[in-house]
């Protein structure tokens, strides 16, 4: 298919479409509206159903609705909006259905402000609702990037039986990037079998939430982490730029990431041996890449658009919380190249 | 020999849990037995509340989906949305549908959602050990209203048929009760209009049953039927608060 210019929240948009998905349910809120706004129209003319709910509360249990009815389904939000999601994720989470959900996060706490953030890393990667689960979580750097993850989001989801969030900002979503759409479905995804469909002449299925017997409850939980096991071993995801020779290392995501790219340049042609480690997926955060390099790294440059909250993830992937030292713009703003050479020349030494 | 009398198989044979005098067990079958009569178990999907009725599911024998508290309207919205051509039904109970997950009643009633909504009204908590529910009535005791309700302090009772009833999206909306054998007759010819008005695909339709909960009113079963018909109906009259095949056929 043939690259065309679009801005990123009508891009993810099609990108679902484009993977089988069907139904959207969600809730206006700035900086994602171009998402529902785009699959409100879309959506029909591919036999879709497009629900704008009374809150983000009732779009994401339409979610958990149609997940367990057997659909590819999709919602979309910003960070308060997906605060309100978090009781309907544990519970789509617990059940093992699989759904896909964006957030093009914007700078906090509470309303915060409409600009792009990344601090919704411990809410979206640690789990913002109650109990002991893990969700998949995309890091995307560019629109082709949203777009390529999204589609795939759903064959994890379908693969794993798991929701899968798309971890945004409001940047990749505003901007107009080139995309292309490519979607190839996963070989193994299994059938639905367990869906809600009416029992017909056979069983009949159920989807439960409450395993209120302490021992079947610790089991229902050591099941779901068998899921997470595999998850953790099969789909961990990262970039490696620069790294062959060297001596350390930023890690960074999403937006950051970009500007971070850049300052490497620079900083390279200043002599210093320096690359990135950029996590494209945030849990199963990248250990892999950790055990891979740690050995010639002196150092981590952890850059967000956050207070820090990835700063203890890199200290655990290189079980050396000595090693990593932080940079951050919050609050919707984003960090400038400049600030970041400069940080990079204060960790690395001056001198060169 | 002839059969006179068989329970419904649309129920399974699993013990219920509900206490003596219950009125769950009394609507579950009536649900069980209109759907096995027209053969729609086979094709039905039940998004089951936070409460009591929380193991419904496992009473039910069709489709079933455990849903967070108050949300199993917006849950049996996107069930529908997937499947059009499956009755899809809610069992909710006060505080799940008229405290928690009243915003989710009131959209998909006005959005119309052609789903059916049995809602079990016996004015209290009975889950979580009797605390005051939207529906307790002004004087009722509850543990978290010990002297009574006092709407001064509480607040007042949510008659829901009759919010609802002013929307455009529903259908079909009559609440009934089990305090009599005639009113369980009755129960469940609404029951049956409800989930037939959902299969012509016309809108909404809910289904709300004056019930009596003996265990956390403190009565005998038997005392507490008395008190919905003396103080439960009169503030929660019977009757059709909306039916668009009446008015069609006028």
């Amino acid at each position: 298919m043939a690259k065309v210019l679009m801005k990123g929240n009508e891009a993810v948009g099609k990108a679902a479409i484009e993977a089988g998905c069907r139904y959207f349910f969600g809730y206006p809120i700035t900086p994602q509206s171009e998402v529902p706004e785009y699959l409100s129209s879309e959506l029909p003319k591919v036999g879709g159903t497009f629900i704008q709910a009374e809150s983000e509360v009732a779009a994401i249990n339409m979610v958990y609705g149609a997940a367990a009815a057997g659909a590819r389904v999709l919602t979309s939000s910003s960070s308060p909006g997906i605060a309100l999601k978090q009781e309907g994720i544990g519970y789509i989470s617990n059940a093992g259905l699989p759904a896909v959900i964006i957030n093009m996060m914007r700078g906090g706490p509470g309303l915060g402000t409409i600009q792009p953030g990344q601090a919704d890393y411990n809410m979206v990667v640690k789990g913002g609702a109650n109990g002991d689960y893990h969700d998949v979580v995309l890091a995307p750097a560019s629109v082709q990037e949203a777009v390529d993850m999204v589609m795939e989001a759903f064959d994890i989801a379908d693969m794993y039986g798991t929701p899968v969030i798309v971890l945004a900002d409001g940047l990749i979503g505003q901007m107009m990037e080139p995309v292309e759409f490519n979607y190839v479905r996963r070989e193994g995804i299994p059938e639905k079998t367990w869906a809600l469909t009416g029992k017909g002449d056979g069983e009949k299925h159920m989807i439960e939430n409450l395993v209120i017997e302490p021992d079947d409850c610790e089991a229902w939980n050591h099941r779901n982490f068998d899921r997470y096991a595999r998850i953790e071993a099969n789909e961990q995801a990262w970039e490696e730029y620069k790294m062959d020779d060297a001596e350390y290392a930023f890690v960074s995501y999403g937006t950051a990431s970009r500007v971070v790219r850049t300052a490497i340049g620079y900083l390279r042609n200043a002599g210093f041996k320096v690359g990135m480690i950029r996590p494209k997926t945030l849990w199963p955060f990248p250990q892999k890449a950790f055990d891979k390099w740690d050995a010639q790294i002196k150092k981590y440059l952890d850059v967000e658009m956050s207070m820090g909250q990835m700063v203890p993830d890199v200290a655990f992937a290189c079980n050396d919380r000595t090693k990593v030292l932080f940079h951050g713009r919050t609050g919707g703003n984003v960090p400038t190249v400049d600030e970041i050479v400069e940080f990079g020349k204060e960790v690395m030494g001056g001198g060169k | 020999m002839a059969v006179i009398f068989e329970k419904t198989k649309a129920l399974t044979d699993v013990k219920l849990h509900y206490c003596p005098g219950c009125a769950h067990g009394i609507v579950h079958r009536l649900l069980a037995e209109c759907l096995e009569k027209s053969g729609e178990d086979k094709n039905a999907i039940c998004a089951v509340p936070v409460g009591c009725a929380v193991f419904a599911n496992k009473y039910f024998n069709f489709d079933a989906i455990q849903c967070a508290h108050g949300r199993a309207p917006a849950t049996a919205s996107g069930i529908k949305r997937v499947h059009p051509d499956k009755t899809v039904i809610t069992y909710q109970g006060d505080g799940d549908l008229a405290s928690i997950g009243t915003a989710e009643i009131v959209h998909a009633a006005a959005r119309g959602e052609k789903i059916t909504t049995i809602f079990i009204n016996n004015g209290i908590y009975g889950m979580t050990g009797g605390q005051m529910a939207p529906t307790t009535l002004p004087g009722m005791k509850a543990t978290t209203a010990k002297a009574g309700r006092d709407p001064k302090v509480n607040g007042n009772p949510l008659r829901v048929s009759e919010m609802l009833a002013t929307l455009t999206g529903p259908a079909y909306i009559e609440r009934v009760s089990i305090s009599t054998p005639a009113q369980v007759t009755q129960a469940k010819k609404a029951i049956q209009k409800a989930l037939e008005i959902q299969k012509k695909g016309l809108g909404f339709t809910f289904v709300e049953v004056v019930a009596s909960c003996p265990t956390n009113w403190g009565l005998t079963p038997v005392k507490a039927m008395e008190f919905v018909r003396e103080k439960m109906i009169p503030y929660y009259p019977l009757g059709v608060f909306k039916d668009i095949t009446a008015e069609e056929g006028k």
